[in-house]
C-alpha cells in the first residue's frame, strides 16, 4: 500500500512539474531545440531545477541501506555505453524533435493534447513494442 | 515570455523531487519510458500497480490544475499526423533501445553523474537539434 501512496505522489508531482514547466508545450521543447531560430532557454532551467532535488536524493542514498519501503537502491548501471544507447538516444532525440514531446509530457498532456497527443502516444507504444526486435537486428549487425 | 525561466525552474525542482520521492521511497529511477515500457513489453508487469499509479497521477493531477490557469492551455502540438506518428514512433523505438529518456538519463542519471546518463542526454541533444535543423529549416514540415 505504502508504495502505490509513494508512486501516487511522485507522479501527481511530476505532472504538476511538467506542466508548470511548459514541457508539456511543443512550442518550449522544439523552441529549446532550435538553436539557430527563435531558441528558448526554458529548458535548461527545467533540468538544472530537476537535477538539484536529486544530487541530495542520491547523496542521501549512501546514507541509507534501502528505500523507504524496503527495497535496494538501484545500483550503477553498466558503465559500457555500447551502441544501443547511442543509437537509441539519437532516435529519441529525433523523434522528440519532430514532435515536441517526449514520454512523460505526452502522458501528462493526455487530457488537453487532442487527436494530436493521443496518436502520438499509440506511435509510441507501437516504437516501444517494436524496440526488441530493432535491438535484436542492431546486435545481430554488431556482432559482424 | 520573460518569466517563463522561472516557471521552468519552479517546474524543474517539482519534477526532481518527484524523482528524489520515487527513489528514496519506492527505491527505484523515475524514468517515464522505463515505467510505461515495462507495461508495453511485459517486462515490468511484476511491478504493474506501482507503474499504473504512477502513470494514472500523471495524468490526473496536470488535468485537474488546469482551472488555475487564466490562459487556455495548450500542447500546441502539429497537426500534421505523419509528423506526429513519426515522432511517436521514434521516441518509442529509441528510449527502449536507449534504456531511458529525458526523465530517466536527463534527470536521475546526471545527477548521478552517470557517464551513460551524460553521454544518452547529449546524443538525444544533438539529433534533436540537428531534427529541427533539417526539418524546421531546410525543409520546412515543422
Amino acid at each position: 500500500m505504502q508504495r502505490i501512496v509513494i508512486s501516487a505522489i511522485s507522479g501527481g508531482l511530476f505532472g504538476a512539474g511538467l506542466l508548470v514547466s511548459g514541457m508539456t508545450d511543443t512550442n518550449k521543447v522544439q523552441g529549446w531545440l532550435d538553436v539557430f531560430g527563435a531558441w528558448d532557454p526554458t529548458l535548461a532551467f527545467v533540468l538544472g531545477g530537476a537535477i538539484l532535488p536529486m544530487l541530495v536524493a542520491w547523496h542521501l542514498t549512501t546514507k541509507r541501506a534501502v528505500s523507504l519501503v524496503g527495497n535496494p537502491f538501484p545500483s550503477k548501471p553498466d558503465p559500457r555505453l555500447g551502441h544501443n544507447l547511442i543509437i537509441g538516444s539519437v532516435l529519441f532525440g529525433a523523434g522528440w524533435g519532430l514532435a515536441g514531446l517526449c514520454p512523460g509530457p505526452a502522458i501528462a498532456s493526455l487530457s488537453w493534447g487532442g487527436t494530436g497527443g493521443i496518436a502520438f502516444i499509440l506511435a509510441m507504444i507501437a516504437g516501444m513494442m517494436a524496440a526488441p526486435a530493432l535491438r535484436l537486428r542492431i546486435d545481430r549487425i554488431a556482432a559482424i | 515570455m520573460q518569466t517563463d525561466w522561472i516557471w521552468g525552474l519552479v517546474g524543474g525542482l517539482m519534477i526532481g523531487t518527484a524523482a528524489a520521492i520515487f527513489l528514496l521511497g519506492n527505491g527505484r529511477i523515475m524514468g517515464a519510458s522505463g515505467i510505461i515500457g515495462g507495461l508495453v513489453d511485459r517486462t515490468g508487469l511484476s511491478t504493474w500497480a506501482e507503474r499504473a499509479t504512477f502513470l494514472a497521477a500523471l495524468v490526473i493531477v496536470p488535468a485537474l490544475m488546469l482551472p488555475l490557469y487564466r490562459v487556455e492551455v495548450s500542447t500546441n502540438i502539429t497537426s500534421n499526423l505523419a509528423v506526429v506518428i513519426a515522432g511517436g514512433l521514434l521516441v518509442g523505438l529509441g528510449t527502449r533501445l536507449a534504456n531511458g529518456c529525458t526523465s530517466g538519463h536527463g534527470v536521475c542519471g546526471i545527477s548521478r553523474f552517470s557517464l551513460r546518463g551524460i553521454v544518452a542526454t547529449v546524443f538525444y541533444l544533438l539529433a534533436g537539434g540537428i531534427t529541427m535543423v533539417l526539418f524546421r529549416h531546410l525543409l520546412g514540415v515543422i
